[in-house]
């Protein structure tokens, strides 16, 4: 059976957007995920939620996401720029929780 | 200050430029490490020195100070230099072919080669975006408190929720005129202990605690910062009197002065030879997550043979005139300097 489509829109640091699709068993997180499309992402740490590199504000259809673990939300407070919508996306999973969903990846700093 | 003169400046003393100082170590050559952060270790002690490692070979699992700490008791026989929280400011390669490495502190070393063990680059203070914060550096902006008593009688504001916005608050409690702290959340996520004791210094007076805010913009005139405006969730905005603004919001990697030693680079890495680890400029090398080359992985273990590499090759530039004859530990152990 193929894989499921996910779908999200993702605006990156120089304010082009893209859609892109994902299948669902692609098994990475939403960072490892963005890397693989080419977008610049450092990821100091590697995913263990520690630097904040993959630093991205949830614009729209965030409802479904789980909410942020004490680690990630740690980490966060690092960013001087984050806000209410902030989330790290190497904690979130590829899957159907974040179909639809419109992030804008931050800068670095 | 006296020269430091080495065989081999290694520059990063992250687990690859520490175990560099072993295999240069076994072919007779000194080392001399620095490091922009104030411990060795690099991204191992600073991001995460907690977090277990399972890819080292003969580790099942090691944690990631565990193994820095292994490392300094390893490369110890070959009694390495160390010069630590200096930034490499400036390097050039001398016309008898060595090397002259200076620091942001004006350390100066001599070397007959160069191991960039670099990493991400010099771990610096992330900056919140305001404007106008550059210009006051030195001038009432401060990213860290190095000397406490800069800070006597003065009023100040830190703005951040970690640990060390925590702890700095505290200390300065009993130092400054006025210290004010501003916390973006409502909550400290750091050490329960000391999220406690500056709502208790809040409480009594000591401290100013404005939560859910930020510091939007800062104020002065030529000499020195005056204002500091922080701004709250519902768009008030509020003018306190500062001499300091102190942002502490960690440490992010930035390739810093690399990228002007006339060395290849690419997308923040430096370019080698997989023969040798060598750069474009013959004794200089490069190694660990620094460096990229087709098919390159940053992995710890990766970096580690590059290092054994690096140091056969820079025997042959050290000692031009002298014959290599490869020894195994086993066979020779290891002799100390």
């Amino acid at each position: 059976m193929p894989f499921k489509m996910i779908k999200i829109i993702v605006e990156d640091r120089g304010g082009d957007v893209q859609e892109l699709e994902i299948p669902e068993g692609i098994n990475l997180n939403l960072m490892e995920t963005l890397k693989a499309f080419e977008y610049d992402m450092r990821a100091t740490c590697g995913g263990m939620a520690l630097c904040a590199d993959c630093h991205c504000k949830v614009v729209d259809g965030g409802d479904n996401l789980p909410g942020p673990e004490e680690a990630e939300l740690i980490t966060l407070d690092t960013r001087p720029d984050a806000t209410a919508t902030s989330r790290l996306a190497c904690q979130l999973r590829v899957n159907e929780n974040i179909n639809g969903l419109r992030i804008k990846i931050m800068g670095y700093e | 200050m006296e020269q430091i003169i080495t065989d081999i400046c290694i520059i990063g003393a992250g687990p690859v430029g520490l175990f560099a100082v072993f295999e240069a170590g076994l072919l007779k050559m000194r080392c001399h490490l620095i490091d922009v952060l104030p411990q060795v270790g690099g991204q191992l002690s600073e991001i995460y020195p907690q977090k277990p490692i399972y890819d080292i070979p003969g580790y099942p699992v090691v944690n990631a100070q565990e193994l820095v700490d292994n490392l300094m008791e390893q490369i110890a026989p070959f009694k390495p230099g160390f010069t630590l929280g200096e930034r490499v400011d400036e390097l050039q390669k001398l016309d008898d072919g060595s090397f002259f490495i200076r620091t942001s502190d004006g350390t100066e070393v001599r070397a007959r080669a160069v191991a960039i063990a670099g990493g991400l680059g010099c771990f610096e203070p992330r900056k919140p975006l305001i404007d106008n914060l550059e210009k006051f550096e030195g001038r009432g902006v401060a990213y860290m408190v190095k000397n406490p008593e800069l800070f006597r009688d003065k009023r100040i504001v830190i703005s951040g929720g970690g640990d060390s916005a925590l702890d700095w608050t505290i200390f300065l409690a009993d130092v400054a005129k006025e210290v004010t702290l501003v916390h973006r959340g409502d909550t400290f996520r750091g050490a329960p202990d000391s999220a406690e004791k500056v709502f208790e210094l809040a409480k009594l007076a000591k401290i100013n605690l404005i939560l859910q805010s930020q510091v939007t913009a800062i104020q002065g005139d030529e000499r020195h910062l005056k204002e500091v405006i922080i701004t709250n969730k519902d768009n008030e905005r509020l003018i306190a009197d500062a001499d300091y603004f102190i942002p502490l919001f960690g440490l992010t990697p930035k390739l810093g002065p690399i990228a002007e030693w006339n060395l290849n680079i690419d997308r923040s890495a430096i370019e080698v030879n997989t023969f040798d680890y060598s750069t474009n400029v013959e004794g200089i090398y490069a190694i660990g997550d620094i460096n990229t080359y087709p098919g390159k992985l940053k992995l710890i273990l990766c970096g580690f043979h590059e290092a054994a590499l690096m140091a056969q090759s820079a025997f042959k530039y050290v000692y031009p005139d002298q014959k290599l004859s490869f020894k195994y530990t086993t066979v020779y152990g290891v002799n100390a300097f």
